[in-house]
């Protein structure tokens, strides 16, 4: 009987990953070590909550990519990067309020298609290696754009620097935009517990609606190219095609990502900004239980509130439990060694 | 006819092979003049350069030899490097014995580091380049921990003048005057106004002899084998795991041992940053010597520290003359690093694919003469 326990118990440690256990519990103890510390709980479970809603597109945008199996998206920089053509051009056509929320993302959309297309086709020539590719296209774009934002002629003077009158700013506050424009929408306050279900909702209705796409007749064939390429190529399908498609979807959806990450921060953030932003994404769904070639839904929800939960909790428990601030570090070393995990797990993906 | 063919194909080759140089040269020669740069400054400061990160990128030549790829995970040395040459300037250790005493103490830490580096990259083989990047983030925050929060309260740090206020961590800056260009100043000479680091180059000298010399040991010709085929080797007897560990063993320790270098040079250490872009720009400079992923000589190393330094030094000036901005050629110059080492990827893969491709066909080719070959034999039964 005990045996059997025991092995119970160790399946459900090989199903669930070891690091996966050891960071719910980190969490679990943190949250639980908040009230001892003097911290308010209700406040530190909506910055949590509100976090998540920052940064759940971001995450959710992984999931195209890793399902055709070209491998966790490194070059999500790209489509923050259509992201932010999409926010500083829907800014400088001088849309305020909520409209200009939409005309981004409207605005974004084609930047994304174009970009992500050129994208896809590069990877689909250099299957087996996208990793590291997309890392460097993700860098090489980034920096690419940063001479950009120097040299295109923006006008608006919210945007551009006071002086020169010319090259856009390093951080422009959306204050009079599209600031908490979603966040505010139907958000529920209870005492110092905020909901902000407008964003919730977004990113519900963007989960759902991927989790209906992999369910469709293409997102099936998506998974099948992902898990193994031979048998789909043998079952007809267009297996550049599918990858083209998903390469497509992520970049789309990193760039709504930003746009929704952008409305709950106040601020559009250029230059090096998005340098750096693939890798909590990525930390996120493979904390949420994802690998390098399977991911789903669920994945992307539970990683996401972990991974913002430790970024979020660490800081005051830690601060006030010993004075000392290690967020930093300890954020560093989880998301990254979360990562390394995952690729040295042998899930061979198929070449 | 036919050598002709086969001689504009061997120049096609190497035109493509030396298309990244090429480049470089072409970008050097129009923005040299725009800088407006005088020669003699844009000599001496190459020279200074040369002397700070060619041992450092001399580093990368073992694990791609080894058919590892471009070792991202250098950065682990040169972290090792930072850690001894804190503790050896703790202990007020100046000038040249406390560069040697440094040298010596990072061997340990980098011995460690590689050796870590190199079981995880035996885990992910085939995808070694991605995880030795971010073995990378992953040891830099390992890096921060000790040296941000261990050293000075669980590691005696004596010194107040490298200890942050708080009692416990390094400044920012730690200032290595007293060991500052010691190495390069030992032999002093200057030639037309040109200062050279006499003894960095005998250092980086002995270096270059000892990979040629290492190249042709067993252990060497091992490495080569296992770069070449694992499968194939692994058949031949050679333990290749033990290979592959070694190989980022060496390139770590000699990271740390460059890094020391670099930073003699530079006369301080940005404790926290000093390490960050070194990869990166090490690896840039290699490729842009016209090396690629699976193949690196010391000729590239060289020629690759003349031309991306020189990019270095003058995109800046250059893109401020051209715009009036003097960011722009910051930037610029940031962007190329990463457009080489994106370039130099994807003509990796796709070369890996074309082989693969080419095999595979050839398989088939073979096969289907084995099988004409049977059908005749039974026919002739």
């Amino acid at each position: 009987m005990n045996t059997n326990e025991k092995s119970g118990f160790a399946k459900f440690i090989d199903s669930f990953g070891l690091p996966r256990l050891i960071i719910t519990a980190f969490l679990l103890l943190l949250l639980v070590a908040c009230p001892f510390v003097g911290a308010d709980l209700p406040t530190q479970i909506s910055n949590i909550i509100s976090r998540f809603s920052w940064n759940g597109v971001l995450v959710l945008a992984m999931v195209p990519m890793v399902h055709s199996g070209c491998g966790l998206n490194f070059g999500l920089p790209l489509g923050i990067i259509s992201g932010l053509l999409g926010a500083t051009l829907s800014i400088e056509f001088g849309f305020t309020g909520p409209i200009s929320f939409v005309m981004a993302i409207l605005i974004s959309t084609p930047f994304a298609l174009v970009l992500g297309s050129g994208y896809g086709w590069l990877l689909n020539r250099i299957k087996g290696g996208e990793m590291m590719i997309a890392t460097y296209v993700g860098f090489s774009s980034v920096s690419l754009m940063c001479m950009m934002w120097l040299v295109l002629p923006y006008k608006s003077p919210n945007m551009v620097w006071g002086l020169a009158g010319k090259g856009l700013r390093t951080t422009i506050s959306l204050e009079g935009y599209y600031n908490q424009v979603l966040a505010k929408f139907l958000a529920i306050k209870i005492g110092n517990f905020t909901f902000p279900t407008g964003t919730i909702l977004f990113f519900a209705a963007l989960a759902l609606a991927m989790w209906a796409f992999l369910h469709t007749k293409t997102g099936t064939a998506m998974t099948a190219v992902g898990s193994n390429p031979v048998f789909a190529r043998a079952a007809g399908i267009n297996v550049n095609r599918i990858r083209l498609l998903s390469v497509i979807m992520s970049t789309w959806l990193a760039a709504i990502g930003i746009l929704v990450y952008q409305q709950g921060f106040g601020f559009v953030q250029l230059y090096m900004a998005p340098f750096y932003m693939a890798l909590p994404a990525v930390s996120a769904i493979l904390i949420g239980g994802a690998s390098v070639n399977k991911a789903t839904i669920t994945n992307v929800i539970i990683g996401t509130i972990l991974f913002q939960g430790i970024v979020t909790m660490t800081p005051t428990v830690m601060n006030n439990m010993i004075h000392m601030d290690m967020s930093e570090v300890i954020r560093i070393i989880v998301s990254n060694g979360m990562i390394l995990y995952a690729l040295t797990r042998k899930t061979e993906a198929a070449t | 006819m036919n050598t002709n063919a086969k001689k504009r194909e061997k120049a096609g080759a190497f035109l493509r092979q030396s298309s990244v140089p090429i480049m470089f040269v072409i970008i050097c020669a129009v923005c040299i003049p725009i800088s407006g740069l005088s020669p003699s400054y844009l000599i001496n400061e190459i020279v200074t350069r040369m002397g700070r990160n060619v041992f450092l990128i001399l580093s990368l030549l073992i694990p791609i030899m080894a058919g590892m790829g471009l070792n991202f995970g250098m950065t682990l040395g040169a972290m090792a490097g930072e850690i001894a040459l804190i503790l050896v300037s703790d202990w007020q250790i100046v000038g040249i014995p406390g560069m040697v005493l440094a040298m010596i103490f990072s061997v340990p830490f980098s011995i460690l580091l590689g050796w870590f580096c190199g079981k995880i990259l035996n885990m992910a083989r085939g995808r070694e380049m991605i995880t030795s990047y971010i073995i990378s983030y992953f040891i830099n925050g390992v890096y921060q921990l000790v040296v941000l929060y261990l050293m000075g309260s669980v590691i005696p740090i004596r010194h107040g003048s490298i200890k942050l206020p708080r009692g416990y961590g390094i400044r920012n800056t730690v200032s290595l005057l007293n060991m500052r260009q010691k190495l390069d100043n030992l032999i002093p000479l200057t030639i037309a106004g040109v200062k050279i680091p006499v003894m960095t180059f005998i250092v980086i000298g002995v270096l270059c002899l000892v990979i040629i010399w290492f190249r042709r040991t067993k252990l060497g010709q091992d490495m080569r084998a296992v770069g070449q085929d694992m499968q194939v080797a692994r058949d031949a007897g050679i333990n290749v795991e033990r290979t592959r560990i070694i190989s980022i063993i060496i390139s770590t320790v000699l990271a740390g041992i460059g890094m020391v270098i670099y930073l003699q040079n530079m006369g301080n250490i940005a404790t926290y940053s000093s390490h960050s872009q070194i990869g990166m720009f090490c690896i840039a400079a290699l490729l842009v010597g016209g090396a690629s992923v699976d193949k690196a000589s010391i000729g590239n190393v060289f020629l690759g520290v003349i031309l991306f330094h020189t990019m270095f030094i003058v995109a800046p000036k250059a893109g401020a003359a051209i715009t009036g901005d003097s960011m722009i050629g910051e930037y610029f110059r940031v962007f190329v690093s990463y457009a080489v080492i994106t370039v130099a990827l994807v003509m990796y893969e796709t070369q890996k694919r074309k082989r693969k491709s080419l095999e595979g066909q050839k398989l088939a080719q073979a096969q289907k003469g084995e099988q004409n070959k049977g059908q005749k034999e039974e026919n002739e039964a």
